[in-house]
């Protein structure tokens, strides 16, 4: 075009991105592992909600499910053992353009961890939170974590663990400024998806729990809700995870929860004798540090400047 | 005159209204030693004028001797002397009153020229109890000759467990040969404000600045500056109280100094460390302060938390130093080039990040304040004691930029700098300063910011999708980054072993290969460094190298030591990592290499030391390691500054091989 640079021209076409652009590497988990269900949702989520790969952050810690972002075209970064909390949301303090997604594990998040989970939640910065619970450290080749149950033998308690397992969603509920908790298994893609589109598309921070099968070291530890999924409560509500007819099918054993009551949500969440999943929490209203933290974004260099010219003096002499 | 600027005019000793007896080893009538006296009109004090005097504020903590000691040092600043302040702060919040724990207070070393350190013994000190004196006493803060205006409402106390320590103390202070002047300090403010606790500081601002000639309408302009904010009432308050100060000793004080100014053409700032530190970040263009409080560090936080928003920067303050820092490196990779502020405790904590900062080479600038170590150890006081774990506070090879300013200008300029080398060389950059700069205020050039101080805008223009995550240059190590937002740059940061692309590389050569260029960076950036200047002659019989806050007092012991003929040198290093190049021929020229430092080392005649085995101050370990010329070490841990006194003594004892 004659009189026009180049690069002013608008992009021809709008980009249309398919599921292959979001994919990268060949995983290395073992096979059956819940981990590759989680990778296939978000690559899912990713195409269904167009998001730009460029635009596109997954953040994780270490451990086996924190490879993740590895096997995703977008931006990643793969970070410390437990940190990856703080690092997504010193990216998120200046870039509210970006999408940011973490992937954290049961040691990462709910041991090493757990002063930033309290923390980012309490935080509330926009960014999609996936702790990949496999009640064991995989990586690290079966040591109890703190959400083994008790009893459960592993390689630092062949006898078993000594003490009841933590409870992550309780915990969390009780944290000032919870704005999104939901659980979810591995196993059901279409309760997973469905999950993860309401934690990405929620304004704060969406705490989701995922149940992730290790069948290489903890074969058992989840086959009564996979053989018998009455022993799984399914969470309904208008405003909860949108159940569709595959999900309402295998899930028999509901109950309704209003995730606007807390009260009822830490009731459900503390118990034991099922395995709840849906939606516990929601509150779009919470307060988000990140809208605090964006002050100032964008400031011309001039002003920049002059501010900083003032501030010196001050301390003129 | 030198240091100690002797007290020369017939005191007339003042307690309350009437004149008091003379104390035991109160030699107050001393005659004029020769130097330049100004005589004002009869009846009035004669002017003794010195070339530098150190003046003392001690309080209670929470009595505001602090800023007492900010403010006389901001106007005498202002009047054109050169200003060096040092903090003395009590580790506690609310210690018991009257107890040596409680001593909190500010020295203000005054001169004719620039001021570089604390100086020797106080010339002048105004104390708000006798017991915090003691704290002083201590530190070796006094000498015989010292001049004390002391508050004298102890004498009158109800309780009669105070009156007699009172009383204890004054002859305690007059065998000591101090020039005890006690002032009715409290009496005077209970007729301006109720509680003279609130107040007493202005009232001893008022006092000095009769006795050095101050100013008294600058006073009135620095209330306004630090009052105004609390309202009229505090500012009308706060004048009274230093007027009626000033008045009082034009009164009743018998002594007056002058340090004349030496007017500079330069337009001057002056501000203490962490100040310029907090203002060089503004400079900088940095966005993003991430820090976790811990003394002597967190002022610089407390500065930006009111003044950063104006320039459009944040500060997090994270749930603990490795939250700060991890915050940091996301902000980092999202393009933001940040500061995280620590001090050694919290150095501990941020290391993993910071080998992860190396590994996949994220910009960042981490200011450490040093204080004294190890552990909690002296969280208010001065070591240089985190050299060493700068250098290799991360498991495995963790090469980073290392730099340390010597003085306040440098707290401000050097943030610059790192920022700009954090980003070119794609790398952390540690600054580090200590206890004594962060707190000690010295005038310097105003600088005027410059557009290209500031960082550039985010990159989001696309990226060249040929051009690899870690292009690295074989020459130089250096690559240039992809951020987020950059279209076609996507890789997966990882703290992993990883090749150019990012990808996850266990394999020998590429572990070899990557450990390499990531070194390379600080051999390319030691290649453009000059080879450090030597104060003094370039060669002798002695060259001390030192580093950081310590090279004032180096090169005050430096100038006494020629001025009596000695044959000696000095040398600061601002780069430790790299080292400044050129070190070994500048250190052949000399006889002897030895370093002053403020951190430990063993003494070679200490029980069980032998050559082979003697811990080395940390920059002698260094030098040592990096020149193989056997620089030798003096170091001690005193929790204060050194003195150009000290050092002088030492130098001169290895000058004469002892
Ligand atoms: C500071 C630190 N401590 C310990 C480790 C070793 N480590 C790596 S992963 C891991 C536990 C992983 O368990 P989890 O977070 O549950 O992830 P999973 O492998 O089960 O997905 C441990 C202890 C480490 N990498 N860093
Ligand atoms: S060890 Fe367990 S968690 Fe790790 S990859 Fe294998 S199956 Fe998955
Ligand atoms: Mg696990």
């Amino acid at each position: 075009m004659y009189g026009l640079k180049q690069d002013w021209i608008p992009e021809p076409q709008a980009r249309q991105f398919v599921l292959e652009d979001y994919e990268s590497g060949v995983p290395r988990w073992c096979s059956g592992c819940g981990d590759f269900a989680v990778l296939q949702s978000l690559r899912k989520l990713a195409r269904d909600e167009q998001l730009l790969p460029e635009k596109t952050v997954v953040v994780s810690g270490i451990g086996c499910s924190s490879r993740l972002p590895h096997y995703v075209k977008t931006y990643g970064f793969h970070g410390l053992h437990g940190r990856p909390l703080p690092v997504a949301s010193g990216i998120r303090a200046r870039r509210p353009d970006l999408h940011v997604f973490v992937v954290t594990g049961d040691g990462d998040c709910c041991a090493i961890g757990t002063g930033h989970w309290i923390h980012a939640v309490h935080y509330n910065m926009k960014m999609t939170v996936m702790l990949l619970d496999n009640s064991i450290y995989g990586l690290t080749k079966k040591q109890t974590s703190p959400t083994t149950g008790k009893g459960y033998s592993s390689n630092t308690h062949p006898d078993g663990a000594m003490l009841s397992a933590l409870n992550p969603l309780t915990v969390t509920l009780g944290i000032t400024n919870a704005s999104f908790v939901a659980q979810t298994v591995d196993w059901n893609p279409a309760h997973l998806y469905a999950t993860l589109l309401e934690a990405h598309r929620h304004p704060g921070l969406a705490f989701v729990r995922i149940i992730q099968r290790c069948p290489h070291f903890t074969p058992d530890a989840h086959e009564h809700f996979q053989r018998d999924p009455s022993n799984v409560l399914l969470l309904t509500h208008p405003d909860g995870i949108p159940a569709d007819d595959v999900v309402l099918r295998v899930f028999k054993n509901r109950d309704e929860l209003d995730p606007t009551d807390r009260a009822a949500a830490l009731e459900h969440a503390a118990r034991e004798d099922v395995l709840p999943i849906g939606l516990f929490l929601r509150n779009p209203e919470a307060e988000r540090y990140d809208l605090c933290s964006a002050v100032g974004l964008g400031m011309s260099a001039e002003k920049k400047l002059a501010a900083a010219q003032a501030a010196v003096d001050r301390f003129l002499i | 005159m030198t240091a100690h600027g002797r007290l020369s005019t017939s005191l007339p000793v003042v307690s309350g209204d009437k004149v008091s007896r003379p104390r035991a080893g109160e030699s107050l009538v001393d005659p004029p030693a020769g130097e330049a006296v100004d005589r004002p009109p009869s009846g009035e004090p004669r002017v003794e004028v010195v070339d530098q005097h150190v003046v003392e504020f001690v309080s209670d903590s929470g009595e505001g001797a602090q800023s007492a000691g900010q403010m006389f040092g901001t106007v005498s600043a202002k009047m054109g002397n050169g200003v060096w302040t040092l903090e003395i702060i009590p580790a506690e919040i609310e210690p018991p009153p009257r107890t040596k724990a409680s001593c909190s207070g500010n020295r203000v070393r005054i001169g004719k020229g620039p001021v570089t350190n604390m100086g020797e013994t106080a010339d002048v000190v105004v104390a708000f109890n006798e017991q915090v004196l003691y704290s002083r006493i201590d530190d070796g803060a006094l000498r015989a000759g010292s001049l004390i205006f002391l508050d004298n409402k102890w004498a009158a106390d109800p309780d009669p467990g105070i009156r007699e320590s009172y009383a204890r103390a004054l002859e305690d202070f007059g065998s000591r040969g101090y020039l005890v002047q006690e002032v009715p300090m409290h009496e005077q403010c209970l007729r301006i404000v109720p509680d003279p606790r609130r107040g007493k500081n202005m009232w001893a601002v008022g006092l000095l600045c009769a006795v050095y000639q101050l100013d008294v309408d600058r006073v009135r302009f620095e209330i306004e500056a630090k009052f105004g904010r609390k309202g009229r009432k505090v500012v009308d308050a706060n004048r009274a109280l230093a007027r009626a100060g000033y008045e009082w000793a034009l009164e009743n004080v018998g002594v007056r100094y002058r340090v004349p100014a030496e007017p500079v053409d330069e337009t001057m700032v002056v501000m203490n460390g962490n100040q310029a530190m907090a203002l060089g970040i503004m400079a900088a263009g940095i966005e993003v302060c991430s820090m976790y409080p811990i003394t002597p560090a967190t002022s610089v936080s407390h500065f930006l938390a009111r003044s950063f928003a104006a320039a459009g920067g944040f500060v997090h303050q994270a749930e603990d130093e490795i939250a700060a820092i991890g915050f940091a490196l996301g902000a980092s990779y999202a393009g933001k080039t940040p500061v995280t502020l620590t001090s050694g405790p919290g150095l501990a904590l941020k290391t993993e990040f910071i080998g992860l900062a190396v590994m996949a080479e994220l910009p960042l600038v981490i200011v450490v304040v040093q204080r004294g170590g190890p552990s909690t150890g002296l969280p208010t006081r001065v070591e240089q004691g985190d050299l060493l774990a700068a250098l290799h506070a991360s498991p495995g090879d963790a090469p980073k930029i290392v730099m340390a300013p010597t003085s306040i200008g440098e707290c401000f300029h050097f943030m610059i700098t790192a920022r700009q080398l954090a980003e070119t060389f794609r790398t952390p950059v540690m600054v580090l300063s200590d206890a004594n700069l962060a707190t000690g205020q010295q005038p310097f050039e105003r600088p005027e910011v410059r557009q290209e101080w500031l960082a550039p805008p985010v990159d989001q223009s696309r990226w060249q999708a040929a051009v690899e995550p870690y292009d690295w240059d074989p020459e130089t190590g250096i690559s240039q980054r992809p951020v987020p937002g950059q279209r076609d740059g996507q890789y997966v940061l990882t703290g992993l072993t990883h090749d150019s692309a990012s990808r996850v590389a266990y394999d020998a050569a590429t572990n070899q290969r990557t450990a390499t260029l990531r070194s390379r960076k600080l051999a390319t950036l030691r290649r453009s460094l000059k080879p450090p200047e030597v104060y003094g002659d370039p060669e002798g019989d002695l060259l001390v190298v030192c580093w950081g806050s310590t090279r004032g007092a180096v090169e005050e012991a430096i100038d006494g030591l020629r001025q009596d003929g000695e044959n000696v040198s000095s040398l600061c290093l601002r780069f430790l990592s790299p080292l400044e190049p050129g070190l070994e021929e500048i250190f052949r020229r000399f006889r002897q290499v030895m370093t002053v430092e403020l951190n430990y080392s063993d003494d070679p005649e200490d029980p069980h030391v032998d050559e082979g085995g003697r811990r080395y101050s940390q920059l002698a370990f260094l030098l040592r390691a990096a020149t193989l010329v056997d620089v030798d070490c003096w170091s001690r841990v005193p929790g204060i500054p050194l003195s150009p006194s000290r050092i002088k003594e030492v130098l001169r004892q290895r000058l004469k091989g002892e």
